[in-house]
């Protein structure tokens, strides 16, 4: 379907832009103008141009050691959940019933975990992962397994990645699981008559099916893994010693706990403009790929 | 649909892995606090209510719920409200800079909370919103619109053209086509894109928190009191998470025949 050019559309636009404008660009504003500057306090700010900047990129200083280290260990984190998450979504989406009450109860069950709030989230694990108090811990523990995330660095990163699986695996599932629905059964008719392997079904029509979708699913699981917060915050506090530490949990500790506002400020721009790199690569890849298909499918 | 092998096994597996943590909070909610620091019960020996009783009573706790709901329905209302003409904009028409508002709009909606938590806190105090419903509604629009709009753009596409040029000749007006026939065509999308700005709005704590201190505290914010509290009140904290969950199960069990398409964005 062709657009028209109507520059009359910035109307219909307007409103958004405005709203978004407001809550994006003036505070960004402020925290450009917070980086370029040093304070005492009392509402005094000092002209202190890139120097935060260059504090912040290099790995000898106390800001730049911080920042570095909480964002390789960001990126260990999304790592793995991507490489849990994805696979062990579509598992799960090719494992759905195919028709009956079964579907809707499957359906709400996986869908659950998704509209628990971030904190609630991180209560529940603190919780079953409590060796006193939890199922987790106490059975781990009554195995002979010594389990404890409060004081075993990889206890806590084993329970921060499964209390993500367990958090956001549901939204790979039902993504892929809409991509899958929309395949027409000729196709597998099709499949059938050639005597395709189950492996070939999937590679040749299944996961292609998918892909616009699993983009949209890796995008949305990197960016919020990415900006983690509130879960790993209230399960382990970013401990122990500073293990589970990401980037937002640093950030905060700086910028509502020191009141460093020239270092805090400095380091959300450049944690914003990392984001903003991810970001346009997926968009660049994510519009290529929808106008790709046609050719490729020729007919649809 | 082509399946795998042991499917029945992997869904049952994955889906009790979903549910036993849950029943678990749900399990200590009903226990008193001896019970739950002295034994290792499975199902609550000795049921009580009093968890509940306390957090339905004490008005500290419950005008926590109503604050939470009151800012997620504000937000609602506001990101579908401006999403809306926006995403028949992107769906019909090609203006300049169009490509562009649409990635900075995506860009936001990717832009970490804590990030924004400090500029908000300036923000809205300068204006005189902080410790408001509204503070913490128009502070995630900065997410929820860029979503709204993304999802709304996928079920405008697919509403035919033709379907305007025929009301157009009909002689309807631009906002009487709009409200009339276009909303009523979308309304499966609608709702998606609500259940979605629901979604996101309700489960945020950061900038809930951050925006404010005393009469518009969300529940979230509420539950962290009993961390602090002269030892642990497992059970109250249980209780109180169980009632979080409950909104959202109950918007669930609505859309339910609308979830597998609408977490596809409506463009599948």
């Amino acid at each position: 379907m062709d657009k028209t050019i109507n520059q009359k559309a910035w109307f219909l636009v307007l409103p958004v832009f405005l709203v978004v404008a407001f809550s994006a660009i003036l505070p960004l504003m402020t925290v450009v103008n917070y980086s370029m500057q040093d304070t005492f306090g009392n509402n005094q700010f000092f002209w202190n141009g890139v120097g935060w900047f260059k504090e912040l990129l290099d790995p000898s200083t106390d800001l730049g050691g911080r920042f570095l280290a909480s964002l390789g260990r960001n990126l260990l984190f999304s790592a793995i959940i991507l490489a849990i998450e994805v696979p062990l979504g579509i598992v799960v989406a090719l494992s759905m019933p195919r028709q009956g009450w079964t579907v809707a109860a499957c359906l709400v069950i996986l869908a659950l975990p998704l509209l628990i709030p971030w904190n609630v989230v991180g209560t529940i694990w603190q919780i079953f992962g409590r060796p006193d108090i939890g199922l987790l811990g106490y059975t781990l523990n009554s195995l002979g397994i010594d389990y404890n995330y409060v004081s075993n660095e990889f206890d806590a990163w084993a329970t921060v990645i499964v209390m993500d699986v367990w958090h956001w695996t549901s939204l790979v599932a039902l993504l892929c699981y809409a991509g899958l629905k929309s395949i027409p059964d000729a196709y597998y008719q099709a499949a059938q008559i050639d005597g395709a392997s189950r492996w070939a079904v999937f590679k040749a029509i299944q996961l292609p099916k998918m892909n616009r979708v699993l983009l949209i699913a890796v995008l949305l699981r990197f960016m919020d893994s990415f900006m983690i917060y509130t879960e790993p915050f209230v399960v382990t506090g970013g401990g122990p010693g500073n293990s589970t530490t990401f980037v937002s949990i640093e950030l905060v500790k700086i910028a509502l706990g020191q009141f460093d506002l020239g270092k805090a400020a400095a380091l959300s721009l450049v944690y914003n403009l990392i984001i903003l790199i991810v970001c346009w690569i997926f968009y660049t890849v994510m519009t290529n790929a929808g106008t790709e298909r046609p050719e490729k499918q020729g007919v649809k | 649909m082509n399946t795998i092998p042991g499917r029945r096994i992997i869904m049952v597996v994955f889906l009790i892995f979903l549910l036993l943590p849950i029943y678990w909070l749900v399990n200590m909610s009903f226990k008193t606090n001896t019970e739950i620091v002295t034994t290792m019960t499975l199902w609550p020996h000795q049921p009580t209510l009093e968890n509940y009783k306390r957090i339905f009573t004490d008005e500290s706790w419950y005008s926590g719920y109503i604050n939470s709901l009151t800012y997620v329905l504000i937000n609602t209302v506001i990101s579908i409200a401006v999403a809306l003409p926006a995403a028949y904009g992107f769906s019909r028409y090609r203006f300049l800079g169009d490509k562009h508002l649409f990635f900075w709009l995506l860009s936001n909606r990717m832009a970490p909370a804590a990030v924004y938590a400090l500029p908000f806190f300036n923000l809205y105090s300068a204006i005189n919103l902080f410790d408001t419903p509204w503070a913490v509604a128009l502070a995630h629009c900065i997410f929820n619109v860029p979503l709204a709009v993304w999802i709304l753009e996928g079920f405008v596409s697919g509403v035919p053209r033709e379907i305007d040029e025929t009301a157009f000749l009909d002689g309807y007006s631009f906002p009487r086509f709009f409200i009339k026939i276009l909303v009523p065509l979308i309304a499966s999308g609608i709702g998606v894109a609500a259940f979605f700005c629901f979604m996101f709005s309700w489960v945020e704590l950061l900038l809930a928190r951050t925006l404010t201190s005393v009469n518009a505290k969300p529940i979230s914010a509420i539950m962290t009191r009993t961390v602090s509290a002269a030892g642990m009140d497992w059970g109250l904290l249980a209780a109180a998470g169980v009632l979080t969950i409950i909104p959202g199960a109950l918007v669930i069990w609505f859309v339910r025949n609308y979830i597998a398409r609408g977490f596809a964005l409506g463009r599948v």
